[in-house]
């Protein structure tokens, strides 16, 4: 049972690379956000994976506070991105 | 989205610096019931190393998650807020069917896209403006998370006052089962009964 | 193998094949704006498939309630972040691509 998941993690490593393109390349800022914002999606599913293919039921437990954190840096740089400050004084 | 923290209703403390006051015995029951609530997580998460202790150690074993539920219900109790508005419960048990809804419209948006992305069908997009009946902030969000989810549309901008959603489609297909059919807006309108 | 690992097989497989099409779509699509298309929609779906596989492999205990969390909260999350960045994108006046346009 840990082919199907070393398969999977091979296919979800391989496409954080290739959409690593578009962090790179991108013409703009906000191609480059979407890019690490996709980065870090797949990242919180391929922790998921890798915890089980070495059978360590903690990994879990990493992924759902990196998926708060995630959300609340990308609200984070959207908010600055749009008005050039975070807090109206 | 920013309708979404004024969600509490009454005591916001964001960037704008108002606070207003609460009574002292909903202060009460406000930490008593977010001291449940986060209490009821904590043991959910960590209740699988309980097992290997003997029943009367789970005080001690407990004591933790007491002492942070504590800590977090005295930082943040000003969102559990009661006597939110009226109906609760109807608007509770005309939610889960349209949660259901909700599921199989994920599902036909991802095969919209693949279809798009592998040249089935055209990319053309446009950008759409429509008003609609709801006024409370909690319909609001709760419209625009299913513009998002629905095949095809991206909620851009909202208008609280005169309820107008700001639209961005990718095809005219979705753009007119918007506008012109209208489901979504009757659905929503009935389950919180067009607000 | 059993059926058990059968079903979560396909459901993993599933979720993999989602996400890849997500990746095209954010290297194909001509427009920020539908970029965020691509990915907001399969992404979702597909980290919803792989979670639900490990779920059928695991069967009933504490870690399939984990998992549930981590689902949910990605459901209800990841369409706000998606808002978001689309309204700070257009309210700083990024053009947006009708068709015949230059890919920009």
């Amino acid at each position: 049972m840990i082919i199907p998941f070393l398969v999977v993690g091979i296919i979800i490593a391989s496409t954080i690379l290739v959409c690593s393109y578009r962090a790179i390349y991108g013409p703009g800022t906000f191609n480059r956000i979407v890019a690490a914002n996709v980065i870090g999606t797949k990242a919180i599913v391929l922790l998921i994976v890798v915890g089980y293919i070495i059978e360590r039921p903690e990994f879990i437990d990493i992924a759902l506070m990196y998926a708060v954190i995630a959300f609340i840096g990308t609200i984070i740089i959207a908010k600055y991105a749009e008005r050039g400050e975070l807090c109206l004084r | 989205m920013l309708a979404a923290c004024r969600f509490g209703g009454r005591a916001t403390r964001g960037c704008d610096g108002e606070m207003t006051a609460m009574k002292k015995e909903s202060m009460a029951f406000s930490i008593a019931l977010t001291f449940c609530v986060m209490f009821a997580f904590w043991m959910l998460l960590s209740a699988w190393t309980v097992y290997l202790l003997e029943p009367y150690d789970l005080l001690k074993v407990s004591s933790r998650g007491i002492l942070a539920a504590l800590i977090v219900s005295f930082l943040t109790y000003e969102i559990f807020v009661p006597s939110r508005g009226e109906n609760v419960l109807l608007k509770i048990r005309r939610l889960i069917p349209y949660i259901g809804w909700e599921l199989w419209q994920i599902y036909l948006a991802t095969i919209d896209v693949t279809k798009r992305v592998l040249g089935i069908l055209p990319v053309d997009p446009r950008i759409i403006e429509f008003d609609t009946t709801l006024r409370s902030d909690f319909a609001l969000v709760t419209f625009a998370n299913s513009i998002t989810l629905t095949p095809g549309t991206i909620t851009i901008d909202i208008e609280p006052e005169k309820g107008r959603y700001i639209v961005h489609a990718i095809a005219k297909e979705p753009a007119e089962s918007l506008t012109v059919d209208q489901t979504m807006q009757k659905k929503v309108g009935h389950v919180f009964m067009e607000e | 193998m059993l059926a058990i690992d059968l079903v979560a097989t396909m459901f993993l497989a599933a979720g993999a094949f989602f996400m890849i099409i997500g990746t095209a779509g954010l290297l194909r699509f001509p427009d920020f704006y539908t970029r965020l298309h691509a990915t907001g929609k399969c992404d979702t779906l597909g980290q919803i498939l792989i979670i639900v596989g490990c779920m059928t492999y695991e069967g009933l205990s504490f870690i399939t309630i984990k998992l549930i969390f981590v689902s949910a909260f990605y459901l209800l999350v990841g369409p706000t972040g998606t808002h978001a960045l689309m309204k700070a994108a257009y309210a700083s006046g990024l053009p947006v691509w009708r068709k015949g346009d230059k890919r920009m």
